[in-house]
């Protein structure tokens, strides 16, 4: 039953995300609905379901998940910074966070559907994740990840299909590291077309806009950083979900 | 035998091998890994510090032009910051001053005080340079840089530095450009000194920034061994003018000519620094670092059972370090400059080459079996998992090639780091690790020995250690049945003599050639310092790569003499010498001599008869860019100063105009101080010159390739020597298999102690319930039937029913297993035999077939009860059956349910029952046999009630030599054990009861329903004998029965707790005069059991009770569904500790005197400190392990597991020993394991019961 529900919320949520990114002319309205919707199902949430263990368990995953997602968003977007490859218009880059605060909820908001999508699949497909399913890989694969940014960032490469083609390789090789299961990979690939889709709607309607936009107003290298970015932040959630209770007592 | 699996055993071999030698000599080892590790780190002294490297861009100066600010359209290789002009042009003068030649009358100072002197001409010189030409008059004061103030926190340079013009620093400086304080000042070296920082530094100091040049090679020294003083003067211009400049540099040269100087004067460099580090670039790093101490904190937690955690920790951190920095020091060896930003990189190179590999060895390392020889476990782990370690690093090794390919110069080089770095980290881990690890383990062993050698060396055990049984074995018995395990101190000890001589021969001729290779190494160095040699070469190669060179192979002119250290032409080797004192001097020198002396005068008198007399004046490569040897940080702080940032800026360095100064002693004598002379002379010094710094490196790359050699030359003496001792057996060394016992490979093993099991074979269906009260035994199985055995000797006692009252009404296949049954009973004897006997053959997957066949019964009935209201689709509050002990898996008992249904759907036909038996065609083996084997024939059953064959029996419980069954219907029975007759029963409540407790003379009964019957059973005779009895002798004969056949026992409800729990209630224990419930409503509830009065009600669980303990110390546990473990305080009912343990239920749970022990559905088992709640350890388990655990002793723990038990050491976790009931270990896992008083368990093996004896604790328990 809890996990129905876990699916239910999640879904929900998916689709809330969803149908927020397509209302990108007017965002100013939708986003405070948005948000209000999210604060009352997240509150009905817990008000219904304080009783049981498992929704909170739930909740917390959530709300871990919701904080690495925004904390990976601000410092990706750092390093994107660093590179002017500016994901907003100069005019409003004057000060980071309220240009953009948007950003990192919404990434924080994906985030933590997609971490508590993946144990949801895992274990709806009836195959539970056992591989290198332990912290230190977790934070290996975090790494990796950032990694990923980091050298898409920072690189110098010869022309955008090589910058491509480099990083989808590198995100092929952090899902078979790290990952290496159907689901993962079937969900990544998903997150990856979804968030590309997403951001080319944002961009279509003029929200944000790229300086060096290389294929039809977007950079090519999105969707391998969206999906390396689906795989690890379902590799944190299968980890909470395995292990949740336990690594709150162990330490 | 494929070829992947002969790869697999050599490479396990190998490693093995590899394991010996690491943990037998560890000192050499880790002493030749650091030494390793220092000369690959050697050439990162160069490195500037990571993160704020300049960086350069050679361009030529013929066509320079100042590059515009707006990005080009191809900027072809020109770095991105070129753009717009630089903050300042920097031109060096690079002065060269000596006096010659040199005079035995001259004093040390006057090596540096003439030549210093003239700065001050040279100074005015470029000041008063002017350039004229068409377009105007241009001088140095329009063109260089002008600053202003000194930053106001700088005003003891003031004095210095120059403020207010242009920025010319020059050794002047020190004087303030003027030639009179210079020729007063008294010690110039103590000017000089006294702007010097004390204390370290690590930043340019002002003596680095007026000199121009390091330290050391300026020269001015008291004790300079060249005699030649070199000091540059920097100008920084603000603009370029090439006209200026190319005047400038011919004026200096005409006026000081520098012949034999051919320095490249056509490329300039501008040197791009970076900025210093801002926020943005600061949070992702940070965030980088902050993820990798994660890593390596989740890493490192996972070390366990070894003597320092912390510093096999930081071994494993220090390995991979290193490793890094070993390969970022062989990169640059090779002459691979970094490009990439260190500080960032460095965090992706750790990860990527990770800690695994270390954990993996530490882990397997430490599952190896402790009795053995510490070099043999080390090898063993190392065996173990040599395959996967090959494996993973070569999969790494192939995706970082993968990655090399993608052709973009970041990438690759960041994997050719990443593999040198693996593969410097695979050396590490083989090398330094293993090592580290080895002498780890020695010194927990060393320890251990410490503790346990006093037990030892004693008597032969005065008492045992209460501690620890395994330490202390009881001394060898004819018995089979002892755990006896060896201790490492006995397996020294039993070393033969032989091989203790082989030992000496070896360590012996192992030093001798240790003095062979020592002197063939000796011989090669002075081969290689050979002049004749090597040396030659390498020089030749040198100078090959050299503009200057270039020059001399292609026929410079002799008279433009060549610096010693290099090659003269016409490859005489034997002319360069510089180490020697040219024993044959070339016939192109004496003409050289001859030019440089009495020649023209511009000619630099280069080389003399007598070297050490004559300072020379070279320039060399090294002089070109002599800026590169300074700090990095040089021009950035000489432009701060002046409040001029270079972040993110560039500067231009021009290329330097040499000047040679060439001073005549009496010039020197005259600029003399008069306190000058009072410095004595230093001891005459034979010129040395170093060989130039690629040499170095060569000598060093040359001396590790020596050091590898030797190492794998004693690898090849110590397997020539000692693998007879003990590293044959290496290759057969897998993974052991449990239970296996541990044999080293000296070809002795411990005597083999197997506990064999006894096996009570006679149920025909898996054991429901077990019960005992020490000497006597009661076990019910699916089909109801109970067998009382007697716990010593493992006979039957007696069956309850009689064959012949059996239920046989539901159909005819169960009259079936009488046949079988007795052919059990009739083979008791043939325990362990090669034969399974037919009531084997009944195990849980065939059992439920049977029972489901009970459905089709409406040919026998014509009137169908309705089973709907049977059907209970509320699964999650479904009691588990009968026992705490059974695990959920075995699902849920609808057979009762059934049953009971049709009980009371049958119209009420006594006869029913009773006319069935009859129609059995298999009515079972002739009576006298039975008889035979001690069985008594039923009495007729006596009045007390009938007994009820269509309920199951969910509960049973043995005290004296009553039994009581809890049935499905609900129906108390007491019945006789050594009678097997019904003495009473109870038929008061309706609801199944669940759990049975029995203690003293009360009976309490939990229900299905949640309810509570207590009862209380009432004899004639006195209650003393109902108490327990004495110690058992150890006898065939049945004890003594407490309660008399010929007693009226009666058995009635003394009180009932109607919804003593809002759900069924599943666990009910009782102790110490308090009966303890748990149930699915997560409560757990105390009784007196004196007055059935309710204590206390404990809520703390939020899933359902699982699992209760209590004990005569009214210690009371519980545990639930939520995998949490409760502990009570019974008298006052508060909660004095709560912990999580498990994933899923906790099993079972038992406490010893200090710890807690439970085990959960995941398989784990946990034991906690009991006083403080804290976890000590834990024990995983195999998948599908029963989940029954039981205390033999304050220290042994018995778990069941898939056909086998296993004991353990609680005080450290170790598993002792692992006996397997049966003949095939796939069979039924165990389920129920009680603990007799006589240290023999019991536990249930599919249809069977096992007695296991345990002997050696039987003594301890004495």
């Amino acid at each position: 039953m809890p996990r129905l529900e876990e699916h239910c919320w999640s879904r929900s949520c998916a689709s809330r995300v969803e149908s927020k990114h397509f209302s990108g002319g007017n965002w100013v309205a939708s986003r405070a609905e948005e948000m209000m919707s999210i604060v009352t199902t997240v509150l009905s949430n817990a008000y219904g379901s304080l009783h049981s263990v498992r929704t909170a368990n739930l909740i917390r995953r959530g709300l871990v998940l919701f904080t690495v997602g925004v904390v990976l968003a601000l410092v990706l977007n750092l390093l994107q910074l660093q590179r002017n490859v500016t994901l907003f218009p100069e005019e409003v880059m004057a000060t980071l966070f309220s240009s953009a605060w948007w950003i990192p909820p919404c990434c924080g908001t994906a985030a933590a559907v997609v971490g508590l999508l993946y144990p949801c699949i895992d274990s709806h497909l009836g195959e539970p994740h056992k591989f290198k399913r332990e912290w230190a890989s977790v934070m290996r694969c975090i790494a990796v990840f950032v990694g990923i940014n980091h050298a898409s960032a920072k690189l110098h490469f010869a022309n955008n299909a090589q910058l491509s083609l480099t990083l989808a390789a590198l995100s092929l090789g952090l899902w078979w590291t790290f990952d290496r299961s159907r689901s993962g990979f079937g969900l990544g690939i998903g997150t990856a077309f979804l968030a590309t889709v997403i951001t080319q709607l944002l961009v279509y309607n003029g929200i944000y806009q790229y300086t060096y936009p290389d294929f039809l107003y977007v950079r090519s290298w999105l969707p391998c950083i969206f999906f390396s970015g689906g795989v690890t932040v379902g590799n944190i959630g299968r980890q909470l979900a395995m292990g949740g209770v336990e690594k709150l007592h162990s330490d | 035998m494929t070829v992947r699996e002969r790869l697999r055993e050599k490479i396990s071999a190998a490693f093995y091998r590899h394991g010996l030698l690491c943990a037998s000599y560890p000192v050499p080892i880790i002493l030749f890994t650091s030494a390793s590790i220092l000369a690959c780190c050697y050439p990162l002294l160069r490195l500037p510090l990571p993160g704020t490297g300049p960086v350069e861009f050679t361009t030529r100066v013929r066509d320079y032009t100042v590059p515009s600010h707006e990005p080009q359209g191809d900027l072809g290789e020109r770095p991105d910051w070129y753009r717009g002009p630089p903050v300042a042009y920097i031109q060096q003068v690079l002065v060269k001053a000596a006096v010659s030649p040199w005079d035995s009358t001259l004093v040390p100072v006057d090596v540096f005080r003439s030549p210093l002197g003239r700065v001050f001409s040279l100074l005015e010189e470029i000041r008063n340079h002017v350039h004229n030409d068409g377009s105007g008059v241009r001088s140095l004061e329009a063109l260089c840089l002008q600053v202003t103030d000194l930053l106001p926190g700088l005003r003891r340079m003031q004095t210095v530095l120059p403020e207010h013009g242009c920025l010319l620093v020059s050794p002047g400086n020190y004087w303030q450009n003027q030639r009179e304080l210079f020729d007063s000042d008294p010690d110039l070296l103590k000017t000089v000194h006294q702007h010097e920082p004390k204390g370290l530094h690590t930043t340019a100091t002002l003596r680095d920034l007026l000199f121009g040049v390091p330290v050391k090679h300026t020269g001015v020294s008291l004790y300079s061994r060249k005699r030649v003083v070199t000091y540059t003067i920097t100008m920084v211009l603000g603009s370029y003018d090439a006209r200026f400049l190319s005047s400038l540099r011919a004026r200096l040269r005409q006026l000081h000519p520098s012949v034999n100087c051919s320095l490249r004067e056509d490329q300039m460099v501008h040197v791009h620094f970076k900025e210093e580090i801002g926020m943005a670039e600061l949070i992702p790093l940070v965030t980088t670092y902050i993820i990798l101490f994660a890593y390596i904190y989740f890493s490192t937690r996972k070390i366990d059972m070894v003597k320092s955690k912390w510093g096999l920790a930081l071994a494993a951190v220090v390995t991979v370090l290193s490793s890094l920095l070993m390969s970022v020091g062989l990169c640059t060896l090779f002459g691979l400059t970094p490009t990439l930003n260190g500080g960032e990189i460095f965090p992706y190179l750790v990860v990527v080459i990770g800690l695994e590999n270390v954990l993996v060895l530490t882990k397997s390392v430490v599952s190896t079996p402790v009795d053995l020889e510490v070099k043999l476990r080390i090898a063993q782990g190392l065996s173990n998992e040599s395959w996967s370690i090959m494996k993973n690093m070569a999969t790494e090794l192939c995706i970082i090639l993968i990655g090399y390919f993608t052709l973009v110069p970041a990438i690759q080089e960041f994997c050719l780091f990443a593999v040198v770095g693996l593969v410097s980290d695979f050396f590490l881990q083989m090398f330094f690790f293993t090592t580290v690890l080895s002498i780890d383990i020695r010194r927990m062993e060393l320890a251990d020995l410490n503790r346990r050698l006093p037990a030892e060396a004693g008597m032969p055990l005065p008492k045992p250690g209460p501690l620890r049984p395994r330490e202390a074995p009881p001394p060898p018995r004819p018995s089979p049945h002892t755990i006896t395990l060896q201790t490492p101190a006995f397996r020294n000890l039993r070393l033969p003599k032989r091989l203790r001589v082989v030992y000496f021969l070896a360590r012996t001729r192992l030093a001798q050639r240790f003095i062979m290779v020592g002197t063939v190494i000796w011989i090669g160095i002075l081969a290689y310092t050979d002049p004749a040699g090597l040396r030659t070469y390498l020089a030749a190669q040198v100078s090959e790569q050299s503009p200057l060179g270039e020059g001399g192979a292609g026929g410079l002119p002799p008279h433009l003499g060549v610096a010693p250290g290099f090659p003269g032409p016409g490859g005489d080797p034997a002319s360069t010498l510089s180490v020697l004192p040219a024993p044959a001097e070339p016939t192109p020198l004496p003409e050289n001599q001859s030019q440089g002396h009495h020649g023209a005068p511009r000619d630099v008198p280069l080389q003399t008869q007598a070297p050490p007399l004559v300072p020379q004046i070279s320039w060399g490569a090294e002089d070109e860019e002599g800026w590169r040897k300074l700090s990095f940080r040089h021009w950035p702080s000489l432009f701060s100063y002046y409040n001029i940032t270079l972040a993110k800026r560039y500067i231009s360095i021009l290329p330097v105009i040499p000047v040679t100064l060439h001073l005549s002693p009496r010039e020197a004598i005259e600029t003399r101080h008069p306190q000058d002379t009072r410095h004595p002379p230093p001891p005459s010094l034979k010129t040395n010159d170093l060989p130039a710094d690629l040499t170095l490196y060569k000598v060093a790359a040359l001396g590790l390739a020596a050091g590898v050699l030797l190492v794998l030359l004693l690898f090849c003496l110590y397997r020539v020597l000692c693998s007879r001792n003990y590293g044959q057996n290496g290759v057969a060394h897998g993974r052991r298999r449990r239970g296996d016992l541990p044999c080293d490979d000296y070809g002795y093993s411990p005597p083999i102690s197997e506990i064999s099991p006894l096996l009570l074979r006679g149920h025909s269906m898996d054991i429901e319930c077990l019960a005992s009260d020490g000497m006597l035994l009661a076990s019910c199985c699916l089909a109801g039937q109970i067998r009382v055995w007697d716990a010593q000797t493992g006979d039957c006692l007696t069956i309850i029913p009689k064959h012949g009252l059996r239920r046989s009404s539901s159909s005819g296949c169960w009259e079936q297993r009488d046949g079988w049954d007795a052919m059990g009973v009739a083979e008791p004897e043939n325990l362990g035999g090669g034969t399974e006997p037919g009531g084997g053959v009944f195990d849980e997957d065939e059992g439920y077939p049977l029972r489901r066949r009970t459905t089709p019964r409406p040919a026998l009935f014509e009137n169908q009860p309705d089973l709907t209201p049977l059907i209970d689709t509320n699964f999650d509050s479904q009691p588990p059956s009968h026992l705490l002990l059974t695990p959920p898996r075995d699902g849920f008992d609808f057979g009762g349910l059934v049953e009971r249904a049709y009980l009371e759907h049958e119209p009420p036909s006594p006869g029913l029952t009773a006319s069935y038996p009859s129609s059995s065609p298999l009515s079972g083996p002739p009576p006298q046999r039975r008889r035979s084997l001690g069985y008594i024939q039923p009495p007729v059953p006596q009045g007390q009630g009938t007994p009820d064959w269509e309920s199951a029996v969910w509960a049973m419980e043995l005290r004296g030599n009553l039994i009581a069954a809890g049935r499905s219907s609900g129906k108390l029975e007491l019945w006789d054990a050594v009678e097997g007759s019904l003495r009473c029963s109870n038929e008061d409540g309706v609801s199944g009861i669940t759990a049975l407790a029995f203690l003293n003379n009360r009976i309490v009964a939990a229900r299905l329903d949640g309810s509570l019957d207590f009862f209380t059973v009432d004899i004639n005779k006195p209650l003393g004998l109902l108490q327990y009895r004495g110690p058992p002798g150890r006898s065939n004969m049945p004890p003594s029965p407490c309660y008399s056949s010929e007693d009226v026992i009666s058995c009635q409800l003394t009180r009932s707790v109607q919804c003593a729990h809002q759900k069924p209630i599943t666990v009910l224990r009782a102790a110490a005069g308090r009966v303890v419930t748990g149930s699915q409503d997560h409560t757990v509830r105390v009784y007196r059991l004196e007055d059935s009065c309710c204590l206390f009600t404990l809520q703390g669980h939020s899933g359902g009770i699982t699992a209760i303990y209590i004990d005569q110390t009214m210690v009371l546990a519980s545990g639930g569904q939520d995998g949490a473990i409760c502990l009570w305080d019974v008298l006052t009912g508060s909660r004095v500790s709560h912990v999580y343990g498990h994933r899923g239920d906790v099993t079972s749970l038992v406490c010893t005197t200090s710890c807690v022990i439970s085990s959960g559905l995941d398989d784990l088992i946990c034991i906690w400190d009991r006083s403080t709640g804290i976890k000590l350890y834990s024990i995983q388990q195999e998948v599908g392990c029963g989940a029954s655990l039981g205390v033999i002793s304050e220290s042994l723990l018995v778990t069941g597991g898939q056909g086998c038990v296993s004991f353990w050491d609680l005080n450290f976790g170790d598993l002792l020993q692992t006996v397997y009931l049966g003949q095939s270990s796939d069979g039924q896992g165990v389920r129920q394991l009680v603990v007799l008083n006589n240290a023999a368990i019991v536990c249930d093996f599919g249809s069977e019961l096992s007695l296991v004896y345990v002997p050696s604790v039987l003594e301890k328990l004495d």
